[in-house]
């Protein structure tokens, strides 16, 4: 049986970053705004106090923050004709769970995209000519600009209180900034967190090298901030657990500490935890939805009604529940048609593990997540010519370390062995003498690339699993190759006594084992045209004018940054258009 | 015989005694009878009240903190049943809303004068003086008749009995409490001051509706407040205890008592919750969140000029910093006994330099709650941990981590006995018996959770 609730003038499904930016842009307009949850409710205190955070056998292996993978998880394989298998435990990418998603345990990279990357297909086929893309790459437009974007980009950064220096100041390039990015109105709310040692020695390498290092924009704030809400973050003290762990600095940027003091004292908005959405619902027409149904802590299905629906869930699970709920045409990897589950792409990285000798003393347990590490964007996006390389897309690379955990962030040169007598001495001898040099590239969407329901494997509610369809192609083998040179040159410079090397090379399977990024994207992309994309340029379905769709599952193809800048630029966007134009009148905001 | 004899004889001398105290209650009962008095006149009506004088109600209702004591947290405003702990047993707030059968509905303006300042209820009883009125015998007539409006038309009716106080025989009877109002309550008078306006305005806030002396004051073996106002001499507001916190001096003493705290920097306490050095804690985070951050600049300013003008109780030396624990611990050296401790389980908030981080973790250098005699507030911080209030445009609220599971009573002797020798503090040693003491003392081990946490309602 199902319970029905009281009706919502919107219903959130999912409250990470994008369900709690919408949720106090549509309370502050007035409307009665209701969240679901899976999972539970959590905050700083005392969920990730000192010291019981600063625990990397529970968060880092056991990954306490992370969905329980028994419960629901993704199958996977490799091509069209092979069979997809469960992901059974935690490697290449890592789910949030519960009240704050995956903006609990990032590492706060908050990066712009460029502004080619918005509009990627139609600056790669004007520059370089539209043959010079494999057949069987469909990279695509935003359908939005830079330009129409940056406001929201900078609106995002001064929620975060992101710690930055400006490379390009309304057109001016600034010293010691990103000479390649977009120009931005406004410079970082925070000045940059202070680099460690090992960013300082790689930064002095690249610019020695002639290339533009900087210190990379970070959520980690370089300094107590109070945002625009009024909510104050705490500065960030560089504690090395930050990637996989809650911050209990209150530092980290997350909907926690930016937007819950704010909104979740909201009289109009309420927050539902332990409330599974399974299905968006439609009325008789399909073309306008009535809202969810969930199901509760007590296994009970509830039908939730709300006039305005935002699917706000992890970028995997947005595209399931599209696909569970029958709306928009599933991707067909045959024909290219169909538009749920098209273009997923994953990210490619390689690591130069860069070791010393005993006279430079680094200490490797200061590391914030994402402050306090330089970077180099001389070889991302379209930031250089392409033309005789034979490949789209590129990688920053950045030098300087996000912690020294002993498990997972412990580093030792190349034909040392993996455990026993040797592998201690080679720990010990280079601890405090090394640090890493590694690329962060993009990944292009391709026609068999793409995301739809298992044949085969359910969940503990007996719904099919997501089946991810996934492999490298060469253009990305070529990215990498090109970019990791690039990465030597500058690890030769810092002068090493010894490195090691991990690089993605043609014949390399996809191996969702290994940890690289953790950004997925695609499978409800954003885009012109309903024939080849989900939702429109506000973010909302082309086939459903009342359904909103935030988050990764928006991009056409995987840029060489971390989304979440994006992400958080365009879910302002988005909710301002609902807001100003949406409300007003409901229905679709762009003529299909 | 002899045994018999001389029991019997005491028997008839202890008879003799019971029957004289008998006669002595019975007596002392008679006289809470005949002379029921009290001032006052409980017939007394008021006119219909205007709308402003609702609103002003609601506003001196905040400066009053009513809903601090008479609302549960989560529960309906103004309903009362919150439990109090008191020396006799636990007593809870009444229901306050204008429900005629449950609440104060059918209280006469004249009524409700007599509960608000001197203690007496409609059925003619004397109030536990949990009810600060000794303070608010001090407000002014236009304003008890502010707060009657409001209570009487601003507050939405609650259908919510009583809960009968949790108070064994013979403690329970009420009589004995006229006693106590004869001997302590003062008279009701606005407080009278003269001169400086903003003055006399912030000590009329503080005496009365304030009723900040209620924890800040000492008080007596028979729990009245040893003193009322400035004028009876220097206990007033110069220290207390409340719930097991303690209630700091808000006098002139320079290290102790607000001596080193500017007159803006009170304001923004109060505002707020915190500033730029200091965080507020314990039993005045509800005072903030109910209270002080509703206040108009202009009568925050009023109290921090009052308070600021109250000369010390105490002669102290200024607090100078002294950068040698600051300088010891930046070079590595932790050779003083607990400078370990602070290193692993304070600094990262509170720095080797002991100054935190302005509105998020206090500093710990000159704080007057580290130099006081008492540091039992420091002990409780560190056990249970603590979290900021809310307060005006100040949403954030920072909690500390307790510490109770991961320090023995040593440790958290030894650390605050380091901090209070730190920095140019000079609050003394803490012993491991000061410590074990407060250890199970209630609230023992309250969660730190912000207020808007929907786990922080649940039991």
């Amino acid at each position: 049986m199902t319970t029905r609730m009281k009706p919502v003038d919107a219903v959130i499904v999912g409250f990470g970053w994008t369900g709690a930016i919408h949720g106090l842009e549509l309370a502050n307009a007035g409307l009665n705004v209701l969240a679901l949850e899976r999972g539970a409710y959590r905050d700083t205190s005392p969920d990730f106090s000192y010291p019981h955070n600063a625990d990397e056998l529970a968060y880092g292996i056991r990954g306490e923050l992370f969905q329980p993978l028994a419960r629901e998880t993704v199958t996977v394989r490799h091509a069209l004709t092979d069979t997809a298998v469960p992901y059974r435990q935690y490697g290449s990418f890592l789910f949030g769970n519960n009240v704050g998603g995956a903006g609990i345990h990032w590492n706060g990279q908050h990066y712009r995209p460029s502004p080619e990357d918005l509009e990627f297909q139609s600056h790669i086929s004007k520059r370089y000519g539209q043959k010079f893309m494999p057949a069987d790459m469909q990279i695509q437009d935003y359908g939005v600009s830079y330009t129409e974007l940056e406001p929201f980009l900078e609106q995002f950064e001064y929620l975060c209180g992101t710690s930055g220096r400006a490379g390009n100041l309304n057109g001016e390039i600034k010293d010691g900034g990103n000479p390649f990015e977009g120009p931005r109105q406004k410079d970082y709310p925070n000045p940059p967190v202070a680099d460690t040692y090992g960013a300082k020695l790689f930064a002095d390498a690249a610019r020695a090298l002639g290339m533009h290092p900087f210190p990379q924009p970070s959520d980690n704030a370089s300094r107590p901030y109070t945002n625009p809400h009024g909510v104050r973050l705490g500065p960030c003290n560089l504690c090395g657990y930050c990637e996989r762990f809650g911050c209990f600095m209150y530092s980290k940027a997350s909907p926690q500490t930016t937007l819950l003091p704010v909104l979740m004292r909201k009289p109009n908005f309420a927050l539902r935890t332990n409330s599974h959405v399974i299905k968006i619902n439609l009325d008789s027409t399909g073309k306008r939805a009535t809202g969810v149904t969930y199901i509760d802590a007590q296994g009970q299905q509830v039908e939730q009604p709300a006039d305005l629906v935002i699917v706000s869930a992890f970028q995997m699970h947005n595209v399931r529940l599209m696909l569970l709920s029958g709306i928009g045409t599933p991707y067909d990897p045959a024909t290219g048609k169909g538009v749920i589950g098209r273009n997923y792409a994953y990210q490619m990285m390689s690591s130069i593990g860069v070791f010393f000798d005993q006279d430079v003393a680094i200490n490797p347990f200061i590391g914030g997540g994402s402050g306090g590490v330089q970077i180099v964007d001389d070889f991302n996006s379209d930031h250089f010519d392409h033309a005789t390389h034979g490949f789209v897309g590129g990688a920053y690379i950045y030098g300087g370390q996000t912690g020294g955990r002993p498990i997972q962030q412990l580093i030792v040169p190349s034909g040392t062995p993996g455990w026993g007598a040797a592998w201690k001495k080679a720990a010990k001898e280079n601890y405090l003498h090394a640090t890493t040099v590694a690329t962060h590239g993009s990944v292009m969407a391709y026609r068999d690339r793409y995301l739809d329901l298992d044949p085969t494997y359910k969940d503990a509610f007996g719904l099919p699993l997501l089946r991810i369809t996934f492999d490298w192609h060469d253009n990305e083998y070529k990215m990498s190759q090109f970019v990791t040179d690039r990465a030597q040159e500058i690890v030769k410079q810092m002068k090493p006594k010894a490195t090691s090397l991990t690089l993605r090379k043609p014949g390399d399977h996809y191996d969702i084992r290994q940890y690289q990024t953790t950004h997925t994207t695609g499978g409800v992309i954003q885009g012109a045209s309903p024939e080849t994309s989900a939702l429109n340029r506000f973010q909302q379905s082309w086939d459903v004018h009342n359904l909103f769709v935030t988050g990764a599952s928006a991009f056409p193809q995987n840029l060489g940054y971390n989304p979440t800048g994006l992400i958080g630029g365009l879910t302002y966007w988005s909710a301002k258009a609902i807001r100003e134009t949406y409300l007003k009148n409901p229905g679709p905001l762009v003529q299909a | 015989m002899n045994t018999v004899a001389r029991r019997r004889r005491g028997g008839g001398g202890l008879l003799r005694v019971i029957v004289i105290l008998i006669v002595l209650v019975v007596l002392a009962w008679l006289a809470t009878h005949v002379f029921r008095g009290g001032g006052g006149d409980p017939s007394a009506t008021a006119p219909p009240p205007t709308p402003e004088q609702v609103r002003q109600g609601e506003y001196l209702a905040r400066i009053g903190d009513c809903a601090a004591c008479h609302t549960v947290p989560g529960g309906k405003q103004f309903a009362g049943g919150l439990p109090i702990a008191s020396p006799i047993g636990t007593i809870y707030t009444t229901n306050i809303t204008p429900d005629p059968t449950t609440g104060s509905g059918d209280y006469t303006y004249g009524q409700f004068e007599r509960a608000v300042r001197r203690g007496i209820n409609a059925a003619g009883h004397t109030l536990y003086p949990a009810m600060p009125y000794p303070s608010y015998a001090h407000v002014s007539d236009q304003d008890i008749q502010a707060l009657y409006a409001y209570f009487m038309h601003g507050v939405q009716p609650v259908q919510q009995a009583n809960k009968a106080e949790d108070i064994s025989w013979p403690l329970s009877m009420r009589w004995p409490l006229v006693y106590w109002r004869w001997l302590f309550a003062p008279k009701v008078a606005p407080v009278e001051g003269g001169g400086d306006p903003a003055l006399a305005h912030g000590q009329y806030l503080v005496e009365g509706l304030g009723h900040c002396g209620a924890c800040h004051t000492p008080r007596a073996f028979t729990l009245q407040e040893k003193a009322l106002g400035p004028q009876d001499g220097s206990a007033y507001l110069s220290g207390g205890e409340s719930d097991n916190w303690v209630a700091p001096s808000l006098r002139g003493e320079l290290a102790s008592g607000l001596g080193s705290v500017g007159e803006e920097e009170l304001v923004e306490l109060l505002k707020t919750g915190r500033n730029e050095r200091s965080a507020v804690f314990g039993g005045m985070s509800d005072v903030i969140e109910h209270s002080t951050q509703y206040m108009s600049d202009e009568d925050l300013a009023a109290i921090a000029h009052f308070l600021k003008s109250l000369p010390a109780a105490r002669e102290e030396a200024p607090l100078t910093y002294d950068p040698a624990t600051r300088d010891a611990l930046h070079g590595g050296n932790v050779s003083a006994p607990g400078a370990q401790l602070y290193v692993d389980n304070c600094a990262t908030c509170h720095r080797t330099d002991g100054h935190g981080y302005g509105q998020v973790f206090p500093a710990l250098a000159g704080n007057p709650v580290l130099n006081g005699p008492d540091p039992g507030s420091a002990i409780r911080l560190v056990l249970h941990g603590g979290t900021m209030p809310s307060g005006r445009d100040a949403p954030t609220q920072f909690s500390m981590p307790a510490f109770r599971e991961r320090l023995t009573d040593q440790q958290v002797a030894d650390v605050l006995s380091f901090v209070r020798a730190s920095w140019g503090n000079r609050g003394g040693a803490v012993s491991a018996q000061q410590v074990a003491r407060l250890r199970s003392l209630p609230p023992e081990g309250k969660t730190t959770m912000t207020g808007y946490d929907p786990r922080a309602q649940q039991p």
